[in-house]
């Protein structure tokens, strides 16, 4: 029936002169998670950011349910419903976790108390934390933060930039976890990851980049599987 | 006891001290305001009070002048605001935003040059003398002056010490509600603590950004009135003489802490007045000529041990 959520359609992008990004294509279908792996430097991170219109796309084009979003300012990109958790900083250090929930519904400021409400029963770690500085949390912490910022307005899709990087096998597993709730709520989400083996075994489909260029496309099993990949990514990690 | 020390040292050096401390508080609160969230020192924000200034002193002067009222300073402080509001969001849409994505220092060498713009047109307006802001001789409160003799602890303090000091609380409670309790506040505090995020966010950097002009204009104008009615006086040059105690009291309370920068400003306006004190002996610790270097050495000192201020604010 319809088409996908997000379309990235062979864009060339980069932040200044050199181009970062040659062609890349991705896409997440409703009621998908679709992760995103590559060694450091592919591009990941640039190819999330150009959906935000963070960076400058030459060529291509970018598509929220089919209308074209090309190079629009994040403001009016996240307004629109795409919601972005970046790799690093991504929580207000100086503010209350509440007031950072309260930020990421910016867009949508009505029905607060009640979306609130939601994101407690989320992630319930952050309830008794909620008037603590944001800054003086643990680095899991920080994430579920980050996430439940980005879900207080109703996002479409969800853009996650290695939310597990740096955390502890426990919190690991809890984020993956949380992932796949979000997900059974009708979020679809794109998720870069470091910690390939997880994020393909929780993904639906999977993209693999390489100096910023599409290498593999195809469900997370047929990833997993892949000798390529396998030597690539899986070999000396857990 | 109290004639031997306190009297002198409460009447003469402690409540000046205070008076001081409150007009530096409003002004470096507008300096640190920029400073985190547009993220330049603007140079040209002891300009804005001074212009501020300038219009309330105007406005007094055409309702005596047309009705015969003398209006209180704090009356014509309100229309000065909103002056010097719109003034500041001009500058901000034609000088300072196409700079946005510049270098920091070339927004900063804008303001420069815009303080000295905005100085050269109110001399041109209002002509380069000295103007009495205020007449008369502000005599001591009577009651609190009688009522401490009563108890032997004789205060004599005149009335715009108790406007400006308790104006300045009341400016401060306002500041500490918005910037806590309301939405644009806290977004305000969230573009200080990261652009970048609260861009991606979906925060309207731009309404945040005429947020902090509107807030840091009408503060600077209330620090502007509040020294023109302590000293009586209005100058073209009282902006810029402002300028270097207000940077100091910004940094000492950390860069992009409002209530840092409150802080910090009574503690250089109470330490400028009070090394003038004859701590040893019976001569001023420090000449009162030297008043102003107190904050240069308070700046100077805090740059290099500790330059993120005592809040721990920003570091460039
Ligand atoms: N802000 C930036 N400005 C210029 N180049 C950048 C910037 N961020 C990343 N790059 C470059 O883009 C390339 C891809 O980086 P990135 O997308 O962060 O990779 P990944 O997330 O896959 O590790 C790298 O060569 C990196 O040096
Ligand atoms: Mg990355």
């Amino acid at each position: 029936m319809s088409g996908p959520i997000l379309e990235i359609d062979g864009i060339h992008a980069g932040y200044g002169e050199t181009e970062i990004l040659h062609d890349i294509n991705i896409h997440v279908d409703p009621n998908e998670i679709v992760a995103v792996i590559g060694p450091n430097g592919a591009g990941k991170s640039t190819a999330i950011k150009s959906v935000l219109g963070l960076l400058n796309i030459r060529s291509g084009a970018i598509r929220l349910n089919g209308e074209e979003i090309t190079n629009t300012p994040p403001d009016q990109v996240v307004t629109r419903g795409i919601s972005y958790v970046p790799q690093t900083q991504n929580v207000f250090v100086n503010l209350s976790v509440q007031e950072n929930l309260e930020m990421g519904a910016w867009t949508r400021p009505d029905g607060m108390a009640e979306r609130l409400e939601e994101m407690y029963a989320l992630f319930p770690d952050l309830r008794a934390k909620s008037r603590q500085a944001a800054g003086s949390l643990s680095g899991g912490q920080r994430q579920m933060v980050a996430m439940a910022k980005a879900l207080m307005v109703d996002a479409k899709v969800l853009l996650l930039d290695e939310p597990t990087a740096g955390l502890s096998p426990k919190y690991r597993g809890e984020i993956f976890q949380t992932i796949r709730n979000i997900k059974n709520s009708g979020v679809p989400i794109l998720i870069v990851e470091q910690n390939a083996k997880q994020a393909l075994g929780t993904a639906d489909r999977g993209y693999v980049l390489v100096d910023g260029a599409n290498r593999h496309t195809g469900t997370g099993e047929e990833l997993l599987a892949d000798r390529d990949i396998a030597r690539m990514f899986l070999g000396g990690r857990e | 006891m109290w004639m031997d020390f306190g009297f002198e040292f409460v009447n003469f050096y402690l409540v000046p001290g205070l008076v001081l401390g409150c007009i530096y508080a409003l002004g470096a609160v507008g300096i640190t305001l920029t400073f985190g969230i547009l993220r330049f020192a603007n140079f040209a924000h002891g300009e804005l009070m001074m212009t501020g200034t300038y219009l309330a002193w105007t406005f007094g002067a055409v309702v005596l002048a047309t009705t015969g009222v003398v209006l209180h300073p704090l009356i014509t402080a309100i229309p000065a605001m909103a002056g010097a509001v719109v003034l500041a969001l001009l500058i901000d849409r034609y000088f300072y935003k196409p700079f946005r994505d510049a270098p920091t220092i070339m927004v900063v060498i804008a303001s420069f040059g815009m303080m000295l713009i905005v100085r050269s047109a109110v001399q041109v307006i209002w002509g380069p003398n000295q103007i009495a802001f205020v007449r008369g001789i502000d005599k001591p409160n009577a009651a609190v002056r009688e009522f401490t003799q009563s108890i032997d602890m004789m205060l004599l303090i005149p009335n715009k010490h108790f406007w400006i000091i308790g104006g300045t609380i009341v400016i401060v409670l306002l500041l500490h509600y918005l910037l806590e309790h309301t939405r644009i506040g806290k977004a305000m505090r969230a573009v200080s603590d990261s652009p970048d995020l609260a861009r991606v966010t979906g925060i309207n950097v731009e309404v945040v950004v005429r947020a902090t002009w509107i807030v840091g204009g009408m503060s600077a104008v209330m620090a502007g009135v509040f020294l023109a009615m302590d000293t009586q006086t209005l100058e073209t040059t009282m902006g810029f003489r402002m300028l270097l105690p207000m940077f100091a009291a910004a940094i000492l309370g950390g860069i992009g802490r409002p209530f840092g920068a409150v802080f910090g400003g009574l503690v250089i306006g109470l330490a400028e007045e009070l090394v003038a004190y004859p701590w040893i002996g019976t001569e001023p610790l420090i000449s009162p000529g030297y008043k102003t270097g107190v904050a240069f050495a308070i700046m100077v000192v805090m740059l290099i041990v500790r330059p993120s201020g005592i809040f721990k604010g920003r570091t460039f």
